[in-house]
């Protein structure tokens, strides 16, 4: 028996127990809670949205992945993905512009770049900013909340009008904080998206620097601004985004300074195309110019190593 | 009695399951081996050249392999007996070929004379570190560098702390936790030589805290000894890669040694606590370095703390052990961060093993990085993991360079927290050959 021959492998022979898998589905349990909100606002077309973008970015990896002879293998990235774009699309856009953007997603954002851990724009978002840039009409027609049976009632939202909301509405708050608002299906609820954010951040798939820095620099600059802070931080794409789409690994900054300057460049491009811009709402965008920076920052931004400066403490 | 209690840490490294399940198993002597099999490089610098022939008798103790460079230790017959045949192995750490002397039993074990010392005090540094070397005793923790060449700092290095490291803080290996607890004395004994040879300010005992039972054994015995005025015991968070010489010095004085630099650098010299014993023994009893306590674990059917001849082969100890369980897949020798692994049992007992680690075996799949920077997170020193294997990975050997990727002592914390499992340290071993090939060619 011991005379045969064992595995040699590399070192370490430990594993943590981490995978990039079970990192996905955590992020996919985060984002149940912003989902089930989406669909309870928004009713049962809300759920075949979700349903489709998810088929078809699953789909969509599974061909290219043949078509490019790599193995296919379930992460969980492309439902991850799929999951994001329905989140951030309208309530009521025809499913197979969700399934368009959802291949455009996976076929051209992620895989055309070399697939996961190559791309250099986050899938979701890049999927997004393609279907408005050709639907323009249908990404910005916004209903207000019906539930299950009722009819869709086009309303004003406050991504209309260019955030300029104004007054100290305690009801508003309570409405984008807990959904009942017109807006994208998983933007509805800030405080759903809250909690599954949090929930990243306790154990310890997400890092504080670019949710935290990102919606602090928007305060920030809308309090300078004058503007209603509250309805900035809660209105809109700012919460999925900052929680969910700006601190996608493959996109984002690898070192915690890189991570800042990434929130706080999101946050001033936020506030600028809100502010300035002829677009209702820029986390999108901000969030896709910073990923285009991302590896400029990684490039200049560097870990200062062990034992670089002569540093001799004596100890008296 | 001044004996602080301090709890520190760097914030850097990777929390392991500690997996010391052979802790309460006392130490038990190997019964002596039918063959050893001792390669005539088993320290970091110049091999030896054997000393003597095929066919001759040589003595327990007895020196076989010496060389005439400083950073070199000698070997010794470990059993005695008749030099059978000299043959050429696989040395593991460097996967180059290595002679090695192979040893038939007579079953006598026989020693040469041994040359006693009562009173060690009267001894010179010089007197002692000749002793040291005579007795070819190298780090024990796992780095096999030459003990007599790292007590000898040149005049202009001026040492103020000794630290004595008793961390262990690979998972699974408990040898040298069952030397502080049974040859607790021989630690001190050790360790007072080290200052005899240095005189510092400061002695220090560094231990995880995941050994409480040793801390406070060799807090009694410091005071018990009358030590306490000069050694103190400090206590460690259990965090690896504590045990490793620069994250040791960072964590008790707050030091940093230079990129490319040593811990005299920062006037520190760290021993390990299982090297102390064997300075005793060479220095008292004048025993040449011929046994070292290794620990067994993992899938065989008794794991043991064992007292095992240098040059015993694997098979020997498995064998001892009650043998391999049904799962065992794959044979480590030292521990399961920093452990090699071996493809067959032929392999000796050298003076770097610490523990010999029998695991199932997991074939790693390998993913691309997606770029988490966990990796970045835990290394202790503070490089881009990650980065130094993409770069290796495409053969950018230059990039790495600029990266520090000397800096790196394949601790493996990153690899250890990749979700994608890339073998991050494989590719930086590969791109420091590589570098240093290059260095050889220029």
């Amino acid at each position: 028996m011991t005379d045969r021959k064992f595995l040699v492998s590399p070192g370490p022979h430990l594993q943590g127990g981490t995978s990039v898998s079970k990192i996905m589905y955590l992020v996919l349990l985060a984002l149940l809670l912003p989902s089930t909100a989406g669909i309870y606002f928004f009713g049962f077309y809300a759920l075949s949205v979700i349903a489709v973008s998810i088929t078809a970015a699953i789909i969509t990896e599974y061909a290219i992945k043949k078509l490019r002879k790599r193995p296919f293998i379930m992460d969980g990235s492309s439902i991850l993905t799929g999951l994001l774009l329905a989140l951030v699309l309208p309530p009521t856009i025809p499913l197979w512009m969700v399934a368009l953007g959802s291949i455009f997603s996976i076929a051209i954002v992620k895989e055309a770049f070399g697939g996961l851990g190559h791309n250099i724009f986050n899938p979701a978002l890049g999927g997004r900013a393609f279907l408005a840039a050709c639907f323009a009409l249908d990404m910005t027609t916004w209903v207000a909340p019906m539930g299950f049976g009722a009819d869709a009632i086009t309303t004003a939202t406050p991504l209309n009008n260019n955030f300029a909301w104004s007054g100290n509405n305690l009801s508003l708050y309570q409405d984008l904080l807990f959904g009942n608002t017109g807006g994208s299906i998983g933007e509805t609820s800030a405080l759903m998206l809250i909690i599954g954010g949090v929930f990243l951040l306790a154990i310890g798939i997400i890092k504080w620097q670019i949710p935290i820095v990102y919606i602090g620099t928007v305060a920030i600059l809308t309090l300078i601004m004058g503007d209603d802070v509250l309805f900035h931080l809660l209105a809109g794409g700012l919460m999925i985004g900052a929680f969910f789409m700006a601190t996608d690994y493959v996109t984002s900054p690898i070192t915690s300074t890189g991570k800042i300057i990434f929130g706080i460049g999101a946050g001033i491009l936020t506030v600028a195309i809100r502010q300035f811009g002829g677009l209702p709402e820029g986390v999108c965008y901000s969030i896709l110019f910073m990923n285009a920076v991302t590896p400029l920052i990684d490039r200049y931004v560097k870990v200062r190593p062990y034992g670089l400066v002569k540093k001799v403490v004596s100890e008296s | 009695m001044k004996i602080k209690f301090w709890q520190k840490g760097s914030s850097r490294g990777v929390k392991l399951p500690h997996n010391k399940f052979t802790a309460k198993n006392a130490i038990e002597t190997l019964p002596l081996p039918e063959k050893v099999i001792i390669p005539l490089h088993q320290n970091i610098g110049a091999p030896c050249v054997a000393c003597v022939k095929r066919g001759e008798k040589v003595l327990t103790g007895q020196k076989i392999g010496d060389s005439d460079k400083f950073v070199n230790a000698p070997v010794h017959a470990s059993i005695s007996g008749t030099i059978s045949t000299i043959t050429t192995i696989i040395n593991p750490p460097t996967g180059q070929p290595v002679t090695a002397l192979v040893i038939s039993s007579d079953r006598e074990d026989s020693w040469v004379e041994l040359n006693t010392t009562k009173n060690p005090k009267a001894l010179s540094a010089r007197e002692i570190l000749g002793k040291i070397r005579e007795a070819g005793i190298v780090g024990l923790g796992g780095a096999t560098f030459p003990t007599h060449v790292k007590l000898s700092p040149p005049e202009d290095k001026k040492i103020d702390t000794i630290i004595l490291n008793g961390c262990e803080c690979e998972p699974y290996i408990t040898a040298d936790h069952r030397v502080m607890l049974e040859y607790g004395e021989k630690v001190l004994s050790g360790l007072n030589l080290i200052s005899q040879i240095l005189s510092p300010k400061n002695v220090y005992i560094g231990i995880e805290d995941n050994k409480a039972d040793a801390i406070t054994h060799l807090r009694e015995l410091i005071a018990a000894k009358g030590y306490a005025n000069s050694f103190e015991v400090v206590t460690l968070k259990s965090q690896y890669p504590m045990g490793a010489e620069k994250t040791l010095i960072t964590n008790i004085l707050h030091r940093e040694v230079p990129i490319g630099g040593l811990p005299m650098d920062v006037g520190v010299v760290v021993q390990n606590v299982h090297t102390a014993v064997a300075i005793h023994n060479a220095v008292y009893e004048g025993r040449p370095f011929v046994e070292r306590l290794v620990t067994v674990t993992g899938a065989v059917n008794n794991p043991k703390n064992l007292l095992v001849r240098l040059g015993t082969p694997l098979r020997t100890l498995i064998d001892y052990c009650g043998g391999l369980k049904k799962e065992a897949g794959e044979i480590i020798l030292g521990g399961p961060m920093m452990g090699i692994s071996q493809p067959d049992l032929d392999f000796p007992v050298t003076k770097g093993t610490s523990c010999i680690l029998v695991t199932a075996g997991n074939p790693i799949r390998e993913m691309d990085c997606i770029n988490c920077g966990r990796c970045v997170e835990v290394c202790p020193m503070h490089l881009m993991p990650t980065r130094l294997a993409k770069n290796a990975k495409v053969g950018r050997y230059e990039n790495c360079q600029e990266a520090y990727i000397d800096d790196c002592f394949e601790c493996g914390s990153c690899a250890y927290s990749c979700p994608a499992n890339i073998p991050i340290v494989q590719y930086i071993k590969v791109a420091k050959k590589e570098l240093a090939k290059r260095r050889v060619a220029k």
